[in-house]
């Protein structure tokens, strides 16, 4: 009898779970619903964030994502390679590579963010523009490539595991049958590892998007501009993002009433942006669970 | 192969990046960095300033004062936009790292307002008592008369240019008391206020519902003015500041000629199309405070 | 196409690209090591520099100082003063929130959907749960200071609006889904041959669950506990959006917080680079490092134990 009242105690935990994320994304859902339109997406704002649209946040967005995507599938991948194809089994080495990816995993946003300061920004951007650039200031300030090498780093942990978890996947004979044909490592990573793995590259990367579109502590010192007259279209510009406008709309515009409707739906705005990738990448990760349990 | 094509376009896009951008930093452009409460208006100025005078690019990026003039002390912008004047001693540390003197011009006037929720009967306060209250001295409403318990301070972050002249014009350069909520924008403030009946908060003139502001007296016998334009504009209200535009050195060339035509009458007029007022006009003298 | 050019092309090619391999599969280490260095290279003239000292020093950052206000943080002052102990109280406070609401109800889920739910049903909950963990925390910051603030402060009868109470528990929004995760990992990876031994023996659902299954996924479900704290401690826009930001002394639940990451976020836009201000930002920042990882380290020794365990007694 006591077990059951615990069984429907711990059903009560899902029950609370499942009601508080019904219930927030249920009235962003509702109060952003309403003023979204296709204007709203592709108007700048105007008369100080409290009328257009959200056009250059969502633009900044991308463009942030895109050259983190850039920078960390190709290190994550290459990583996952190593400690799957390359770096013998339970050796020390992969010990500590596998440690300081969980690490990474764990290191709090706003620590990434003084890190872009201080490593990107004040020694490898001012060092660019000391030895290039003659001390003219280019690099040596907040730009966007330096918001996206630092969420690409934040993102690494993503990359890697959900690349791995696809690399382990692939049947060991499918390796075996490559090299008794004389094929060498790199041939086979190349030709039978990656055409396989290109799910779980995908998931990764799309994990790692859906990751960097939502985090705002880093990028507060390393790019993200309150207000931008113009589209970011070089490496050192400066950008605006969604999820930082958003905190921007929520504690400093100037006409709270007018402002609230265009808050609510950037913030339904990034959701639905962020709940599209997520629900893709558990798509093609459930795709590749399954084709693992019929393998074994 | 798949990965030497990645890795190449990946060291070509890099590359390209680094020319596009050196190539681009060559180019003359005003950069504008600074307060958070002026970056709209410096916006509205850019933009009009642009359509005139094609060929000109004036970016404006918010932050704070404070960023703004540290942007100017690391030499990361042409002009800092500040809500508060600089210190001497951040003047100093732009002398020492560049050589030249600041320029301050200052290129607009606003209203800081003092706020309470639509509920309370308070209607006037006076700047001891604001000053009282901020300082941890004054803690429930029955001391002003209200009907009300426990009073709940808001502020703003200490890197906002709002922040530092509440401190000193209104606080007398005390600290605030550590209870005080300090929040992260004027927006913030507002909500907050419009939300909670026991609240009092300061801020730039802005809007919202919920939320009244009190009429302020400089002191006990002194008359209460309410923020209102006119009020502001013959130095009435006693709470109100100017911004500033700093640089490094006097302004030459292109960032002259802007600042000549913000403080012309283009630009002043669309101070008040954005919240704030027009710079007191010459022939009345401007108040100066201690 | 003459064979042996291409063939030392392609062997000089295939050696650098193994190279590159062998290279950036170090990024994650070189990454940490990097943050470590030049986090701890800003934080680093609290302790050296003379300048910088005479502003703020280890033991103006940690001991009591005036009569008056013997713990404050005042960093722009007529006298700055950088005592970070109301910053640690107020994030451990708004921590301690957090983990209460989010560990109980996160551990039942898992329990739940690990032990109890017929497979459908944790089907529909498992991706609800990945759901949450999707929303951006400044999503969340958002919902706690626009919505939530106006119930809770209700629902407890609380003076302050912004408390410690709102942020904690928007905070254990974010820490429930890495909780759940770990821990459901931890009980799916006990063997079944535990829970048939249990039930042949006649145990019920709930005695195999709490008795055999629980314990033995201990490791693992301290793991959890450990990165949902760890999670909490670092957590940004939550607590700068929903707590108020008042860097009080007080353990008073009801009462608003100002946190270390938050104090991060706020602050470091506006300083002077070089700074003392600068320099102490970047001391609680090499402090968040520090502490999360020692969490990790003890998140990774459990769940190595939980494998151990495991796999040791099939």
């Amino acid at each position: 009898m006591i077990g059951i009242f615990f069984v429907a105690l711990t059903a009560l935990c899902c029950l609370i779970i499942v009601a508080l994320v019904a219930v927030i994304l249920g009235d962003i859902a509702w109060f952003g619903w309403g003023s979204l339109n296709l204007q709203f997406l592709l108007t700048a704002p105007q008369q100080g964030m409290t009328e257009g649209g959200i056009f250059p946040a969502i633009f900044g967005t991308v463009f942030l994502v895109l050259l983190m995507t850039i920078a960390v599938i190709p290190l994550g991948v290459m990583t996952a390679i190593y400690l799957h194809e390359y770096a013998p089994r339970k050796s020390m080495v992969i010990r500590w590579i596998r440690l300081a990816i969980e690490n990474l995993a764990g290191v709090p946003a706003i620590v990434f963010g003084l890190f872009g300061l201080g490593f990107f920004i004040e020694f490898v951007g001012r060092g660019i523009d000391r030895i290039f650039l003659d001390g003219q200031l280019a690099f040596g300030q907040p730009a966007i490539i330096w918001a996206a090498l630092t969420l690409a780093l934040l993102t690494l942990p993503t990359v890697v595991v959900a690349t791995e978890e696809a690399l382990r996947a692939i049947p060991v004979s499918h390796r075996e049958v490559a090299y008794s044909l004389g094929a060498t490592r790199l041939q086979m990573v190349r030709r039978v590892v990656l055409p396989q793995a290109v799910g779980g590259i995908l998931t990764g990367g799309i994990l790692a998007v859906s990751r960097g579109a939502g985090e705002v502590a880093p990028i507060l010192f390393t790019g993200a501009a309150y207000f931008l007259p113009y589209l970011p279209n070089k490496l050192n510009d400066q950008f605006m993002e969604l999820g930082y406008h958003i905190y921007v709309l929520a504690t400093q515009s100037p006409d709270v009433e007018k402002t609230k409707p265009i808050l609510y739906s950037t913030v339904f705005v990034l959701l639905v942006l962020t709940f599209a990738l997520n629900f893709t990448a558990i798509w093609i990760r459930s795709r590749i669970r399954r084709r693992l349990r019929a393998e074994k | 192969m798949k990965a030497n094509a990645i890795i190449k376009s990946v060291a070509i896009l890099i590359s390209m990046g680094l020319i596009v951008g050196a190539v681009q930093a060559a180019d003359k452009t005003i950069t504008i960095k600074g307060s958070d409460t002026m970056v709209i208006l410096g916006q509205r100025w850019a933009e009009e300033y642009m359509k005139a005078h094609p060929g000109v690019v004036i970016q404006v990026t918010g932050g704070g004062s404070g960023t703004g003039i540290s942007a100017l002390i690391n030499g990361s912008t042409d002009i800092a936009e500040a809500s508060r004047p600089m210190k001497p001693a951040e003047k100093a540390l732009v002398k020492e790292k560049h050589g030249k003197d600041v320029e301050e011009i200052a290129v607009a006037l606003d209203g800081l307002a003092i706020y309470v929720h639509q509920s309370n009967t308070l209607k006037t306060i006076t700047l001891a008592q604001a000053r009282a209250i901020y300082i941890g001295q004054m803690t429930r409403w029955e001391e002003l008369g209200v009907k009300l318990a426990q009073i709940i301070a808001y502020g703003r972050e200490n890197n906002s240019g709002t922040y530092a002249y509440f401190k000193e014009h209104v606080l007398g350069n005390q600290d605030f008391a550590p209870e005080v909520l300090s929040l992260p924008g004027t927006a913030a403030v507002i909500n907050a206020i419009s939300k909670d009946k026991n609240a009092i908060g300061y801020g730039g003139i802005a809007y919202g519902k919920g939320i009244r502001a009190l009429k302020v007296s400089k002191d006990v016998n002194g008359p209460a003015v309410a923020p209102t334009m006119a009020n502001v504009l013959n130095g009435s209200y006693p709470i109100s500041r100017e911004l500033y535009f700093y640089t490094a050195g006097k302004p030459e060339g292109e960032e002259k000629n802007f600042i000549a035509w913000i403080l012309g009458p283009h630009g002043q007029k669309l101070c008040e199309q954005v919240g704030y007022y027009p710079l007191k006009k010459a022939g009345k003298a401007a108040k100066k405070k201690a | 196409m003459n064979r042996p050019k291409t063939m030392t092309r392609s062997r000089f090619a295939e050696g650098a690209v193994e190279w590159l391999i062998r290279a950036s599969a170090f990024s994650a280490i070189v990454g940490l090591f990097l943050i470590f260095i030049f986090i701890g290279k800003e934080a680093l003239p609290i302790l050296t520099s003379p300048d910088v000292r005479k502003e703020a020093n280890i033991s103006k950052l940690f001991l009591p100082q005036d009569q008056a206000h013997p713990y404050s943080w005042q960093p722009v002052s007529e006298i700055p003063k950088y005592s970070i102990l109301p910053l640690f109280v107020g994030t451990l406070k708004m921590t301690l929130v957090a983990v209460l609401f989010a560990i109980p109800l996160a551990l039942g889920a898992a329990l739940f959907t690990s032990e109890f739910s017929p497979g459908w049903l944790k089907e529909f909950i498992k991706p609800i749960i990945e759901l949450l963990a999707g929303i951006p925390s400044v999503v969340l910051g958002f919902f706690a200071l626009m919505v939530m603030a106006s119930y809770v402060q209700e629902l407890f009868g609380i003076v302050y609006r912004l408390n410690a109470i709102n942020a904690g528990i928007a905070l254990g929004l974010a820490v429930i889904p890495i909780v759940y995760t770990v821990a459901d990992d931890a009980l799916t990876s006990v063997p079944k041959s535990y829970r048939e031994a249990s039930m042949a023996m006649g145990a019920s659902p709930w005695q195999t669950a709490w008795r055999v299954v629980f314990p033995a996924a201990l490791p693992g479900i301290l793991a959890a506990c450990v990165l949902g704290f760890g999670r909490a401690i670092g957590e940004t826009m939550i607590v700068l959006m929903a707590s108020g930001n008042a860097a009080i002394m007080s353990w008073n639940l009801a009462k608003p917080a100002r946190s270390l990451s938050a104090t991060i976020a706020a602050e470091l836009g506006e300083v002077v680079v070089g700074s003392a201000h600068y320099h102490v930002l970047f001391f609680i920042g090499i402090s968040l490092f520090i502490f999360t990882f020692v969490l990790n380290m003890f998140a990774h020794w459990f769940v190595a134990r939980l494998q151990k365990k495991v796999l040791g007694t099939i």
